[in-house]
């Protein structure tokens, strides 16, 4: 590592945030690129699984408010996608990138929803993970993006109160209602456990080196069971792992998740990857001539 | 084209940089605002500016050490007592 390098990586260790015209490394710009943008894609992706249930909710006004996130979720990525832009790759490419499995999106995206219970589950714990996330890139290094997290998690917190309520309905419905939430949080809570990471200590992380992530992998996942399971377990539902406990010394413990799946489902090999892609695969094409007209210095 | 966002939250507070967004024209632009930054009442009033006409300007040196015009540039503590001995209005 050069002089000017270390130094840098001092100084954002030390606490200082970048902002867009100063110098940096080309690692800390790498990096910041590939986790931004699958960021962004993460937030267009997510909006599948979602988009699938507008037609289905149950009410006019689970309809609107299901609306409602997805809009705010494919505003976060226009946003972020600008993040990424200004660092030196264009939304073309990073659309054009998504699409030919080139970059990643998130886990919880590459699996397929079978029913009303999924979209509340998905709405409170996937959005309760990925706050717990979010927050902690409030404190990033980089300084734009820190300020577009600000806005971002600001209206995730309506995502999970709406997904909340969603459950709340649920569990307090028919015994039919019930057992459609049980069997999703069944169903999700594997790769829920894999949301936040393997459990890389914080100072062989890249990602925490730089100071792009405020937070070890661990530290986030140990966060989301010390808020999400004592509100799972009160509404009398059944957390579909025997080894989970809260140690004496108030570390949580499980089953260890299968870190191979998740490695195969973030590769593409998901469940659901594959129809997910090919659903963007023709909106992209679709939606070319309308980029085209808009943003006719793109074209 | 790229447009810059300034936002106030609430009346008489200051305008901060919220963002940024693409938009081929002003009427597309005061749209995008809008629902980007707005929509949920957040804002009490936007500035959107095309980003080419900002100038940012971000180098101050300061060659001459020119502390005598800021507060840092006095310290007062040691004359202060001093003055006060004389007077006899120092404390025990």
């Amino acid at each position: 590592m050069d002089a000017r390098t270390q130094e840098f990586l001092e100084e954002v260790q030390a606490g200082r945030q970048v902002e867009t015209g100063d110098w940096m490394p080309d690692e800390y710009r790498k990096r910041l690129i590939k986790f931004i943008e699958m960021h962004g894609n993460s937030e267009l992706m997510g909006v599948l699984p979602e988009r699938d249930w507008i037609l289905r909710a149950p009410t006019l006004q689970r309809k609107l408010a299901l609306t409602a996130k997805i809009q705010d979720e494919v505003g976060h990525c226009q946003l972020i996608y600008r993040v990424v832009e200004d660092l030196g790759k264009p939304r073309a490419q990073c659309l054009d990138d998504l699409i030919s499995g080139k970059s990643k999106f998130h886990n919880v995206f590459h699996y397929p929803t079978k029913s009303w219970g999924d979209v509340g589950v998905i709405a409170w714990l996937v959005d309760a993970a990925a706050i717990i996330s979010q927050k902690a890139l409030l404190k990033c290094s980089y300084a734009p993006y820190a300020r577009v997290m600000k806005k971002v998690c600001w209206e995730e917190s309506f995502h999970i109160l709406h997904g909340r309520d969603t459950v709340l309905a649920m569990v307090t419905g028919t015994p039919a209602q019930f057992e459609l939430v049980q069997e999703a949080l069944d169903r999700w809570w594997p790769p829920l456990m894999h949301f936040h990471g393997n459990p890389i200590p914080a100072e062989e992380d890249p990602m925490f080196v730089w100071r792009i992530k405020s937070q070890a992998n661990e530290d986030a996942r140990q966060q989301f069971l010390e808020g999400y399971v004592p509100q799972i377990l009160e509404l009398g539902l059944t957390i579909p792992d025997p080894k989970l406990r809260r140690g004496d010394d108030g570390v949580w413990e499980y089953t260890e998740p299968d870190w191979d799946e998740l490695m195969a489902v973030v590769t593409g090999h998901g469940p659901a990857s594959q129809e997910r892609l090919d659903f963007r695969r023709v909106s992209r094409a679709e939606v070319d001539w309308v980029s085209k007209v808009m943003l006719p210095e793109a074209a | 084209m790229i447009w810059e966002v300034f936002r106030q939250e609430r009346k008489g507070q200051p305008f901060v940089h919220g963002g940024s967004f693409h938009a081929p024209d002003k009427a597309f632009a005061d749209a995008y605002a809008r629902e980007f930054y707005a929509r949920r009442q957040e804002s009490v009033a936007l500035w959107i500016v095309p980003r080419e006409e900002i100038t940012e300007i971000g180098e101050f040196p300061d060659e001459f050490d020119l502390k005598y015009r800021r507060v840092d540039g006095y310290s007062i503590k040691a004359r202060l007592k001093e003055a006060r001995e004389r007077a006899g209005t120092a404390a025990p």
